[in-house]
């Protein structure tokens, strides 16, 4: 703070802590605060407001798990009945969609930063940057447009496929993965640069002569990557899976593209309940369900890799 | 546990740069040879040609009489210690030396078993559970030499990795590092542009400069009987005189003719250069007629405990030294004073003064 006077004078660093005190107070600390206040409100009528009937209450919370129905399922052509909230089934389902599509994001680009921190000559990696962020210029919006047009049935796809004779048919693209196929294509698509700088990052401070080390001692490509590459890479793909897991919860576009008929997206849960049932008190608890399950997310991941928080921030 | 390793007309281009030119050496088993040279001189590159991360242009790089073409680093029976040791840093000690073990299926127990005993042998004992950060640069010096021995190579690698550690060190290290290698019998090759480490490790030396052998001997002849100007200039000090050969046998210089011994193709039209060692040159203030002697005068005396060189200038210009061996009854002469520089022909070698015409014998 002292240092800070020093050099920009008592008027300038006023300006500046005030400005980020303004921001952070009443466009990130107050509409959390209240929605989080409002979130232990009943939704009610506006005379009832601050009236016998505004209590707070855990309700909203609990709504996602109250009068269960029993609703047969099946995983995996396993076939069970469990009494569940259809907005718990499809909470769950947004959840575990989005670990695949972390995952997914996390297979793909290991190996492409692995080729471009590594192995490309320097002189084309400026290319291949360019190839992968031109994309990034495009809107969210129109990018998760592009994949509906796609993936739609006898769209692009599908056309190209039969022409050349690896289909006969029209391909319903995204109803596979119980109808979340389209969803994970897209998010994988939208957020995948998100996951490739944070391990290209961690890869490029990677010492080859390790790799070569390794590979001297007898070690195949698989075990280099197991015991040297990937231990080294570990802060850049938990903080790559934070991000891509957080953003794929929390996507909107994304699902309300690419959903086929029988998927649903949680956010959308949220969004119905905000403005089509005008229900602000439940859709904030949710919405903070989904924050806590996202913070539950992070905490598990630094515990699987071993990483503190600050290396996730790096 | 040891092999032989034979390079022939072994050559390396990297986009039209020629890293090593044919080159033909063999290196006998259980041996300590030694590539010296400059950066640059393609000493590494021959070293990562029998490791097999780079193949040879043209030539084969045979270990155990076997040809080794075609077969990746991780079925060679070589293992390389890197310059900056490449330990893996997120594995401990134990880990990091039988991690080559675990390559090949060991067990846990059998793989912790390997790594005390090769603790031992490196005598680092009680560090197994330590993490590489954990260590001094001696100590990682030791973990890397446990780590390459693990997998029981026939030939070890080493690529200059003295040149991180402190004077000192490096020199205790020279001297555990031949006794590990005379213990275990594997055949080192060495990569190195410390001379003196060369000199003192090495059974045999190769020096090495532009991609060429230029001398492949024993240390004591890489430093007395240096193949060419090169060689001499690289290995150890010299006094340096221009001039050539005359019909007598004698090396005529601005500063008088002198009677030499002549060096690997010298001849009257080759350029040559006469080289004398500091230490094989005596001060004497009245030279007998006949003798190498060179008028001069002492500029400076620099006093090194065990010996003194004493530099003088001759009438043209040219900087000479001297080293005497220290001895308070005779000193050496003060700044300022005139005397002669004399050398016997034996001690005045006549070399080649291009560093490409000599091919020592290997």
């Amino acid at each position: 703070m002292k240092e800070m006077l020093r050099r920009y004078g008592f008027s300038l660093s006023t300006v500046a802590v005030l400005l980020t005190a303004f921001w952070l107070l009443t466009l990130v600390i107050l509409p959390y605060l209240h929605l989080f206040l409002e979130s232990f409100r009943p939704y009610l009528i506006v005379k009832e407001i601050g009236g016998v009937k505004d209590v707070f209450t855990f309700e909203n919370y609990l709504s996602i798990i109250r009068n269960p129905t029993w609703t047969p399922r099946e995983v995996f052509g396993f076939q069970f009945s469990t009494p569940m909230t259809i907005h718990l089934w499809v909470f769950l389902l947004t959840i575990f969609f989005s670990c695949i599509a972390t995952f997914v994001a996390v297979a793909t680009c290991y190996p492409m930063a692995y080729f471009m921190a590594k192995i490309l000559p320097p002189k084309s990696l400026a290319v291949y940057w360019m190839i992968l962020i031109i994309p990034l210029w495009v809107s969210e919006l129109m990018r998760a447009f592009a994949w509906f047009i796609l993936l739609t049935f006898k769209g692009p796809l599908t056309v190209i496929l039969i022409d050349v004779g690896l289909l006969s048919d029209g391909v319903r693209w995204t109803w596979y993965l119980w109808g979340y196929s389209g969803v994970v294509l897209a998010l994988v698509y939208v957020y995948i640069l998100f996951m490739l700088f944070p391990i290209y990052n961690s890869m490029t401070s990677l010492d080859m002569n390790q790799v070569e080390a390794a590979r001297d001692l007898g070690s195949p490509s698989w075990r280099t990557h197991l015991r040297v590459v990937l231990p080294h890479c570990k802060p850049g793909i938990a903080s790559g899976c934070v991000m891509v897991f957080m953003l794929s919860v929390g996507s909107l576009l994304v699902p309300g593209y690419l959903n086929s008929p029988s998927s649903q997206w949680f956010t959308e849960v949220i969004y119905a309940r905000m403005f089509e049932q005008n229900d602000w008190n439940g859709g904030a608890a949710y919405a903070f369900l989904m924050v806590f399950a996202c913070m539950i997310f992070v905490t598990l991941a630094m515990r699987v890799f071993r990483v503190g928080l600050a290396d996730i921030a790096k | 546990m040891t092999a032989s390793v034979e390079l022939r007309g072994v050559s390396m281009d990297f986009d039209k740069y020629r890293a090593v030119d044919n080159v033909s050496v063999k290196i006998n088993p259980g041996e300590f040879f030694s590539f010296l040279g400059p950066s640059g001189c393609g000493k590494t590159t021959i070293l990562r040609m029998v490791s097999g991360f780079i193949e040879p242009t043209e030539g084969q790089v045979l270990i155990s009489e076997k040809d080794m073409r075609g077969i990746g680093p991780n079925k060679r029976p070589t293992a390389m210690i890197f310059q900056n040791l490449a330990l893996f840093p997120l594995m401990n000690v134990w880990e990091n030396i039988s991690f080559g073990l675990e390559v090949r299926g060991a067990s846990k127990l059998e793989r912790r078993k390997k790594a005390d005993e090769l603790l031992e042998l490196v005598e680092l004992p009680g560090v197994a559970d330590r993490f590489p950060s954990q260590l001094s640069g001696g100590q990682r010096q030791r973990v890397a030499i446990a780590r390459a021995l693990a997998v029981e190579p026939k030939v070890m690698l080493l690529d200059e990795p003295l040149s991180a550690l402190d004077l000192k060190l490096r020199q205790h290290m020279r001297s555990e590092l031949r006794a590990i290698q005379k213990r275990t019998q594997v055949t080192f090759i060495y990569i190195t542009h410390d001379q003196g480490e060369a000199l003192a490790m090495s059974d045999r030396v190769a020096v090495m400069s532009r991609g060429l052998i230029q001398q492949v001997d024993v240390p004591q002849n890489i430093y007395n009987k240096p193949a060419n100007g090169f060689v001499a200039g690289f290995v150890g000090e010299n006094n340096v005189f221009d001039g050539a050969l005359t019909e007598g046998g004698k090396f005529s210089t601005d500063v008088g003719a002198f009677a030499v011994t002549k060096g690997f193709g010298v001849s009257r039209t080759a350029r040559c250069k006469l080289y004398v060692r500091p230490e094989n040159v005596l001060l004497v203030t009245k030279p007998k007629s006949g003798s190498n002697a060179v008028a001069a005068h002492v500029e400076d005396i620099s006093f090194e405990g065990n010996f003194a060189v004493v530099h003088l200038r001759d009438k043209t210009g040219r900087k000479l030294s001297v080293e005497m061996r220290n001895d308070p009854a005779h000193l050496p002469p003060g700044i300022g004073a005139s005397t002669h520089v004399v050398f016997a022909a034996e001690n005045a070698r006549v070399l080649l003064a291009s560093d490409i015409a000599a091919y020592g014998k290997a």
